[in-house]
């Protein structure tokens, strides 16, 4: 059901783990479709420096997520911004029909990091981190 | 590499015997069972050995009780559209739960939906039980059928169908209830369970897919639900299916040869099986109940911070077989009902793991299983946003 590019990701994710100081975090989730993206920036001089994740999900997920990762990484913002469900879909060489809505959400996270730093950056003080999700699903957000 | 097959609820190899006994039926007595040559009018007697067979396995007095269908789904639907269309003068009211497999649940929303038919789904309690007293309270003057399930397909519960049954014989009311899980797993007698009508299906317990049998108890009046000639004494149209039910009649049989010898050995796997996973990995829970009250075959865990699809994806490439109730694996957005229904919140319920035990499992696959799962859940921990090491 899944393409070998998929698989492939989802057996070998790569960048996964977390950035402490991360310039941008972007946190997209569907707690009743079961997928939670947490994706981490490092930005300088308008250039996605490095990019990881953490993801709870299946394997189309996963792999949306360890591929938006690599697609963005040296990528400016903008170039970033460009990058749309479709483009992650394609790189992976295209996903079941039933994923391609509940899955695929690694550049809504995307997206959602990079907002969330150009409102950041926009303001004198830098915001802090939102908490850390404690328990369950309590600080995550659904952009959907 | 290994090939781990643990996923017997969903379906189970055909035993070489079944095969065996199907051949000719397929090659050499091909004939229609309504036709008067001898090829034919030996299929006929075929059928009619099968169903002496199945008629035995679940303690029926009589062998014109069985009627052959395409399977568990099928008959599911005959018993509660075909009472609900006989019985409908007589009231709109049906009782059932809210663990049902959806050939029940869907066939009961459908009554609802296109009939007017009023429905009760029971609640059940934390591990997967419908109380008796729930059922005897949720009856009502114009309450005509109760249905429910015998064991539970995703988490192993076996209902107190006979003290159900006790309670709804003291209405004029009909009751069913769907074994597809329990006959060939557990001992299941009609009338021990004091049923009205029961379904079962072949490929659960190592007969061939689509085939499988509703029994209705002399005097239960069902309406047809497929139409056409006269097979199965007018209560379900069609050419038989013979090579499929000469295989469920020799599966039924086998099945009742070695039900204690096959539960004894099976649930000594699925408790070592279960105290391994306990005893290996942290942050579990058992979904269903444990000892004599759970299926001899059935297993399920949910795993906290991770997700069900991502483990069977880590499974399958060790060669393991094994199902979820992840909403990714129920075809749906939602994760399953059952997960739901015991009180599991959403993310824990999408973190489940049923692995499901039948006769060609050794020791040997266990000890792999729990060997290789500690790892991948750690993994996929490593991985997951929720999960705080």
């Amino acid at each position: 059901m899944y393409s070998e590019k998929v698989m492939d990701h989802f057996n070998n994710p790569r960048n996964v783990g977390e950035i402490k100081d991360a310039d941008a975090i972007g946190k997209v989730g569907n707690p009743v479709c079961g997928d939670i993206i947490k994706l981490y920036l490092k930005i300088k001089n308008g250039r996605i420096e490095d990019a990881k994740f953490k993801t709870f999900g299946c394997g189309a997920a996963v792999a949306t997520s360890s591929m938006v990762t690599e697609l963005i990484k040296g990528k400016t913002i903008e170039e970033a911004m460009k990058i749309s469900k479709d483009t992650v879909a394609e790189a992976l060489d295209g996903l079941p029909p039933v994923k391609m809505h509940c899955s695929n959400l690694a550049a809504d996270a995307l997206h959602n990091a990079i907002n969330s730093y150009l409102g950041k950056s926009s303001e004198e003080e830098p915001q802090a981190e939102t908490e850390e999700s404690k328990g369950y699903l309590d600080s995550v957000s659904n952009d959907q | 590499m290994n090939k781990i097959y643990l996923d017997h609820a969903a379906t189970t190899p055909v035993a070489p015997e079944v095969f065996k006994a199907m051949e000719p039926y397929l090659t050499q007595f091909y004939g229609n069972p309504s036709s008067i040559y001898s090829i034919a009018q030996k299929a006929a007697m075929a059928v009619s050995e099968a169903r002496e067979k199945v008629a035995a396995l679940i303690g029926a007095d009589d062998e014109r009780e069985i009627i052959f269908t395409s399977g568990g789904t099928e008959a599911d639907n005959l018993a509660i559209k075909g009472a609900a269309m006989a019985l409908q003068n007589k009231g709109k009211h049906i009782i059932t739960s809210k663990i049902e497999h959806h050939a029940v649940l869907h066939t009961c929303e459908y009554l609802e939906k296109y009939l007017g038919f009023d429905i009760t789904y029971l609640d059940v309690d934390d591990e997967g039980f419908v109380s008796p007293e729930s059922v005897a309270e949720a009856i009502r003057e114009d309450t005509i059928l109760v249905t429910i399930m015998m064991a539970n397909n995703e988490i192993g519960t076996i209902e107190p169908i006979k003290e159900i049954g006790e309670i709804v014989e003291k209405h004029d009311i009909y009751f069913h209830t769907d074994a597809v899980q329990a006959v060939g797993q557990i001992p299941v007698d009609v009338n021990e369970l004091k049923v009205d009508l029961l379904s079962l299906s072949a490929h659960k317990f190592n007969g061939p897919k689509g085939v499988g049998a509703l029994y209705i108890r002399k005097g239960t009046r069902i309406v047809p639900q497929i139409s056409g000639g006269a097979q199965e004494r007018k209560r379900r149209a069609g050419t038989e299916n013979v090579p499929g039910i000469v295989g469920l009649g020799k599966a039924a049989e086998i099945a009742g040869e070695k039900l204690e010898s096959k539960a004894e050995e099976v649930s000594r796997l699925r408790d070592k099986l279960i105290q391994g996973i306990e005893e290996k990995i942290n942050e579990v829970v058992l979904n269903g109940p444990r000892g004599k009250d759970r299926l001899p075959n059935n297993v399920n865990f949910c795993f906290r911070y991770v997700e069900g699809e991502s483990i069977l994806l880590n499974l399958d490439m060790l060669g393991i077989a094994a199902s979820s109730g992840s909403a990714c694996t129920s075809g749906s957005l939602d994760p399953s009902h059952v997960l739901l229904a015991i009180g599991r919140p959403h993310e824990t319920a999408h973190g489940s793991l049923r692995l499901t035990l039948g006769l060609d499992n050794t020791e040997e696959d266990i000890d792999y299983l729990l060997e290789v799962l500690p790892g991948i859940i750690q993994k996929l921990r490593d991985m997951s946003p929720l999960y705080e090491g």
